[in-house]
């Protein structure tokens, strides 16, 4: 995942989930019932038709997948995504053994920044298939569980903008985002100006800083199955640290 | 497709054991990681859990506590636990709690474990030097039977039924129905002295005090088959006191004993019915049919068949039923000196059975004699591979001319029956039919004189097992005494234990120089190791000597080592240690020819180090090294040089 935080807040709606706004239920079990008759692509269907985690459902009994994404740039619309890795995760464990990463054929020119950022090379990605190969198998594992994230800016946008450019209409779930959560948590109050003028700077919500708030260790950055089971220990520790295992997810999650 | 886990690949690399894991190897595992995270303070492990994983501190810290709630250990990044319960299929016995932030790896044993078994030096580090394991290994099986972890107080489900001794038999059969109990104590009408409360409780008495204040003494009990059996088989009026026919001279328990106490008790008298003491007073009976549940089924049944029995060939036919009793006590896991307990106890009972039948056959004996059961029986360290070793002590009235030709022939009524019913004779021709061992008391009391006082490691080669002796049938007080005079004696004369303890040397552990087993290299059982004569015998002999040096009348091994340790004799820890590798080695040992019995095969004493599981090895590795100390400790204290 990408960590320029200051550029990416202005995609947070990017045009795709608009339109799918209007009209739509609000709890998101309905949602994807709604979704599941009207979706036109079968695997987008399945997807739906295996339901949606019950907004009441406490954390611990909560099927999660991390998720995270390498992509060529910020912009959903004109970047593409280089690599996904998906850790799928409870409260008790996270399993590694049913990790899966992909690198991808972007689609879209691989940027000599983005290069720098997660070392996924031109060579790289001469073989690697294109998102719509691995669709199956992505829709798959995030079937029935909570996608986490960290900063939803990115991972839902993409997909959703990949599967409109491929198929003709986009996806849309509920997420945990560990970085949203980071910031309810650590910053309740903007500083002051007092604080300000004393030169204190906004506690970090980067993945790598919230970790070792809760004494993660320091993983090495921007691999997509990494930073994903990042997150989902980095989700672990927040609800051990703040929330109950019997809080409702509704309370995460988006 | 491959999911490469570079984080968890490249951390666990920095760590032994796993750095020595090859490439191929270590990617999997760190594949299969399942990861969680604790906050300071939260529990990884409770007891009871069930252990699937083998757990490694990824970051944080973790504290594991005793079940005392004493600190067992303390780890931090790096830092393995769980393993020895993984290993040993248990469920967790030490509770593991975060005190930091942590994050915790836990490696399936599904892919712990054929790595384990595949990679030497991996397994080594779970191995190595950690002197506790054995312990474990040893205590873990003890935890698990509960006929050494249960107190006789768990079986009691009542407060005794009492009678008095005046009562008929009708009312106490009556009174038996109405309870719905098979056993009565009966208490003498007559008011005894109350107990001094400063002298110690006997446990040959108990006292029952009355409504009125007045104590009275439990002089007898009645069970049901007694009614039958004495009352009316033999055609009794139902009038007929209890008194007459109650059983006297009653065998009692602590209740503060173990169920398994309760059971050789029970296994050596040949009683049903164990009235049980507290303080003094009777708080309840437990029969044979309460030890059921918990025992091994066999061999208390075993006992009694053996009793019932009235011809040789009958006895031998109960062979099938020793080997059943003896893999059942292995698979209900009971530990070695409940096995050899018990087989020791039915090695007696056939001994005691045949010598009855060789006196209704052969008459009455001419003067009083005193049958002895020598080495393994003696000390209850017997087991289903084993040699009878015999002998008699004759009142000193014998006159060989008169009296010899009756001794010679009950001795040989019961080698030969003994070898019929599965011990077979003493190659060292250590048996009752040698008239070497067929002499009055005070021949023998010359020949443990002559032992002690003159000894050379040559005279005392083939008299070891005279040290260890148990009288089982007639004047068995005889037997009592010679112990005591080898206990006086032995003691002090330094050139015996020199002479015992150069002995006790000739036996080595089958150990390499790196630790590798060193295997028989001839005869039938090449590339095995005898567990018998390379470890329970050498360790049965060094115990005997410290035994014998601190003057301890034991004769159990695990009996002696408690002497031994108490009198100081042994570097710290050191004894604890040998019984370790006494009980792990006789366990092997015992659990080998268990499957030697169930596979239907002849059981001896050797085994295939090839056949045991890596975790077997590597135990019986490390006891062997505990024998090889131990053996240099007794050439250090007992100078057995100088026994030239």
């Amino acid at each position: 995942m990408l960590h320029l935080i200051p550029d990416r807040n202005k995609h947070l709606n990017p045009d795709g989930q608009r339109e799918l706004k209007g009209g739509l239920p609000e709890a998101w079990p309905d949602r994807f019932q709604h979704l599941a008759q009207k979706a036109k692509h079968p695997l987008l269907r399945d997807f739906y038709q295996a339901g949606c985690v019950d907004p009441e459902t406490p954390l611990d009994q909560v099927p999660f997948v991390a998720m995270d994404f390498e992509t060529t740039g910020l912009n959903p619309q004109k970047n593409g995504i280089v690599s996904i890795g998906l850790v799928p995760f409870t409260l008790r464990r996270i399993y590694c053994n049913q990790a899966r990463h992909w690198i991808l054929d972007p689609g879209k020119p691989l940027s000599a920044e983005s290069v720098v950022i997660h070392g996924i090379t031109h060579s790289d990605i001469d073989d690697a298939p294109d998102l719509s190969r691995v669709l199956p198998q992505l829709l798959e594992a995030l079937k029935g569980r909570v996608a986490v994230v960290h900063h939803r800016g990115i991972e839902q946008p993409f997909l959703h903008a990949a599967l409109k450019a491929r198929i003709g209409e986009g996806v849309t779930f509920p997420v945990v985002d560990t970085m949203e959560l980071e910031a309810r948590i650590h910053r309740h109050h903007p500083l002051g100006w007092f604080a300000r003028l004393l030169g204190k700077k906004p506690v970090s919500i980067r993945l790598a800083d919230s970790r070792t708030r809760y004494h993660l260790p320091y993983y090495a950055p921007h691999h997509a199955l990494t930073d994903a089971l990042a997150s989902a220990e980095l989700l672990q520790a927040q609800i051990a640290d703040r929330f109950n295992p019997d809080d409702p997810v509704r309370l995460i999650w988006h | 497709m491959e999911v490469e886990q570079v984080e968890i690949y490249e951390f666990l690399r920095r760590f032994v054991p796993f750095k020595s894991l090859p490439e191929e190897a270590l990617a999997e595992l760190s594949r299969n990681v399942e990861i969680a995270y604790y906050k300071a303070g939260s529990q990884i492990l409770d007891v009871g859990d069930a252990v699937t994983d083998l757990c490694f501190v990824r970051s944080g810290a973790v504290e594991i506590y005793r079940r005392n709630g004493e600190l067992y250990n303390r780890m931090s990044e790096g830092g393995l636990f769980a393993y020895q319960s993984l290993l040993m299929n248990q469920k967790v016995r030490f509770p593991v709690k975060a005190i930091e932030d942590s994050l915790i790896y836990f490696m399936p044993e599904s892919v712990f474990r054929p790595m384990f078994d595949e990679h030497e030096e991996f397994a080594d580090f779970f191995e190595v030097g950690d002197q506790s394991r054995l312990r474990q290994a040893v205590s873990r099986r003890e935890d698990a039977n509960e006929l050494l972890t249960s107190r006789i107080t768990t079986l009691i489900g009542r407060e005794p039924v009492l009678i008095s001794c005046a009562a008929t038999v009708q009312q106490a059969a009556q009174l038996m129905t109405d309870e719905g109990v098979s056993s009565l104590l009966i208490l003498q009408t007559e008011a005894s002295e109350p107990y001094d409360e400063d002298e110690p409780y006997d446990f040959k008495q108990a006292l029952v005090s009355s409504s009125d204040g007045s104590e009275h003494k439990v002089c007898g009990i009645i069970t049901d088959r007694d009614l039958r059996t004495r009352v009316v088989s033999q055609g009794l009026p139902f009038d007929t006191p209890v008194e007459e026919i109650m059983s006297q001279g009653l065998v009692m328990i602590n209740s503060d004993e173990y169920v398994f106490e309760a059971m050789l008790m029970m296994l050596r008298t040949n009683v049903h019915h164990l009235p049980v003491l507290k303080k003094g007073r009777p708080i309840g009976v437990i029969a044979l049919s309460d030890l059921v549940r918990y025992e091994s089924r066999n061999s208390l049944f075993v006992v009694s068949s053996i009793f019932r029995q009235q011809t040789v060939e009958e006895l031998a036919a109960l062979h099938a039923d020793v080997q059943a009793s003896f893999v059942r006590m292995v698979n209900e896991d009971a530990n070695s000196r409940m096995v050899g307990s018990a087989m020791a106890v039915i090695g007696r009972s056939f001994k005691q059975r045949l010598l009855e039948l060789g006196e209704e056959k052969l008459g009455p004996p001419p003067v009083p004699y005193c049958f002895m059961a020598l080495g393994s029986m003696a000390r209850d360290e017997q087991l289903i591979v084993t040699d009878q070793d015999n002998a008699m002590v004759l009142d000193d009235s014998f006159d060989p001319a008169l009296h010899d030709d009756y001794f010679r022939q009950l001795a040989t009524f019961v080698c030969d029956g003994l070898a019929a019913c599965g011990y077979s004779y003493c190659t060292g021709d250590v048996m009752a039919t040698n008239s070497k061992w067929r002499q009055p008391k005070s021949v023998w009391e010359q020949y443990f004189i002559d032992w002690i006082d003159n000894p050379t490691p040559e005279s005392l080669l083939n008299s070891n097992i005279f040290f260890d002796l148990d009288g089982v049938w007639g004047r068995t007080e005889w037997a009592d005494q010679l112990q005591a005079l080898v206990s006086r004696r032995a003691r002090r004369s330094q050139r015996f234990l020199a002479c015992m303890a150069r002995n006790a040397l000739n036996r080595t552990p089958p150990l390499g120089f790196f630790k590798t087993f060193v295997m028989e290299q001839d005869g039938q059982h090449k590339n095995s190791i005898n567990l018998k004569r390379r470890g329970t015998a050498p360790l049965a002999d060094l115990i005997r000597v410290h035994a014998l040096a601190v003057g301890s009348r034991a004769q159990n091994s695990f009996d002696r080592l408690d002497d031994v340790i108490e009198a100081e004799i042994l570097p710290p820890d050191r004894g604890p240690d040998l019984r370790d590798a006494m009980e792990f080695i006789s366990m092997v040992r015992i659990r080998h020819q268990a499957l030697d019995i169930e596979g239907e095969q002849e059981p001896d004493n050797n085994i295939e180090p090839e056949n045991m599981s890596h975790f077997e090895r590597r135990n019986l590795k490390e006891a062997f090294q505990i024998l090889s100390d131990a053996q240099k400790f007794l050439k250090f204290r007992y100078q057995p040089n100088r026994a030239n």
